[in-house]
């Protein structure tokens, strides 16, 4: 349709007069290509990467230094975690001992929501979490770079007195919880956190919580 | 009375700008394109606050999918040409050169045991997809682990590799278990989740 119209040339125009050329071209189809370019490559494309999360194990063979490690933990702060199943988690804080096998009220139950396991995080790690938020503002006021930042955050999480939380996913959780609770992590800033495999004495814990103190009066205490 | 006289519009509308624009943002989109990879099975992951982006290069894929499935893959096309050559090696099958221009593929992923191979890269692309339908994915139980094969197959062939984790957001924990244990193992005890993005929730 590109029209290179060689208008006059009738009447009107006298002769000897240069023709008047009419170059205009219509654009429509080429918009038209545009568009449906454009719409594909809008289809196809995928604008954001996805996020990773890091994450590092523990090499099966220093399972026994590991342990040892464990012991050292401040007991007071330590939290423990055991992801259940239908999205609920369980916890409880310090260590495990024979008072807390016969009172199956010592496990406590919370959900993923932010009023759930958040706000048990954020009340334990109050200290952190406040000069982590502190020094966020001074990042977003351009008041110290990157590097100063990522070092000093490094510095509010490595702190020796910070809470160790200890991650135990039950075989009925499912994936998402697992990322919902290292995710909670990163919210909370505790730098110290493992996952770490179900023990018999957490099974007797959920167990004895979920029918409220008949499994364990019917069962032997863990050792 | 005069003749009402009804002039005659031209409707001819300008294109020129509007063409321009749609040029410039189809530049736009070109130059930030990349391609949603084709995946075998449709893996929803979950959500996270972490901002670190996925690399651009060097990545292990491991996708995990509800039931269980374990599917893999290399970026490096080049990589991939060496991986299967020694994995073929290994098990002492003889991949033919357009059995591993097959593999080269990006889209190709590791889906099957690896006595399936041959056949699966004899397959062309929608005989495939089917027949991912039907196997089991990458075997890594105790007993015949080629997951573990795989991983330390392709870390021989490049060393800067890293491994990460797309599983299904619906994937039991053991299913998941099966793969972190199996990078244990192997001393592969570095590596990324796979998440997309949450927004960190206010106040933090």
């Amino acid at each position: 349709m590109a029209e290179v119209n060689t208008g006059g040339g009738g009447h009107g125009a006298k002769k000897g007069q240069p023709k008047k050329l009419n170059l205009r071209v219509d654009f429509t189809p080429m918009v038209d290509m545009n568009m449906l370019l454009l719409t594909f490559f809008m289809f196809c494309t995928s604008l954001s990467k996805p996020q990773i999360m890091d994450l590092v194990l523990p090499v099966k063979d220093d399972q026994i230094i590991n342990e040892d490690e464990k012991n050292k933990v401040k007991d007071s702060k330590a939290i423990t975690l055991l992801l259940g199943k239908d999205d609920k988690v369980y916890y409880y804080f310090g260590k495990v001992d024979n008072a807390m096998y016969k009172d199956y009220n010592s496990l406590k139950e919370a959900d993923y929501s932010p009023s759930g396991l958040r706000a048990i995080l954020l009340e334990r790690n109050a200290n952190a979490v406040r000069q982590m938020v502190e020094l966020k503002r001074q990042k977003l006021r351009k008041e110290i770079n990157e590097e100063s930042f990522k070092e000093q955050s490094d510095k509010i999480k490595d702190d020796p007195d910070g809470q160790v939380v200890v991650i135990k996913p039950t075989d009925e959780s499912t994936y998402r919880n697992l990322v919902d609770v290292l995710d909670e992590m990163q919210i909370c800033s505790i730098g110290k956190y493992a996952i770490v495999e179900m023990s018999e004495g957490d099974n007797f814990l959920i167990q004895n919580y979920l029918t409220k103190g008949v499994y364990g009066s019917e069962r032997e205490l863990p050792q | 009375m005069g003749k009402i006289k009804t002039k005659k519009r031209d409707t001819f509308i300008d294109m020129t700008a509007m063409s321009d624009v749609t040029v410039l943002l189809l530049t736009f989109f070109m130059l930030t394109a990349n391609f949603i990879p084709l995946e075998p099975v449709q893996v929803i992951t979950p959500a996270s606050v972490m901002e670190t982006k996925v690399p651009d290069y060097n990545v292990i894929t491991v996708l995990i999918e509800p039931t269980g499935k374990i599917f893999l893959n290399f970026d490096r096309p080049n990589d991939k040409r060496a991986i299967l050559e020694k994995m073929g090696a290994r098990y002492s099958i003889a991949f033919s050169e357009q059995e591993i221009n097959n593999f080269m593929e990006p889209t190709t992923f590791v889906g099957v045991s690896i006595a399936q191979m041959k056949e699966f890269l004899s397959l062309d692309m929608e005989d495939q997809k089917n027949y991912f339908r039907q196997s089991n994915g990458v075997p890594a139980d105790s007993a015949n682990n080629q997951l573990a094969t795989w991983i330390q197959t392709a870390k021989s062939v490049n060393k800067d590799l890293a491994v990460s984790i797309k599983a299904d957001q619906s994937t039991p924990y053991p299913l998941v278990r099966v793969v972190t244990s199996t990078l244990q193992d192997i001393k592969e005890n570095r590596f990324s989740l796979i998440t997309t993005l949450r927004n960190m929730p206010e106040g933090f």
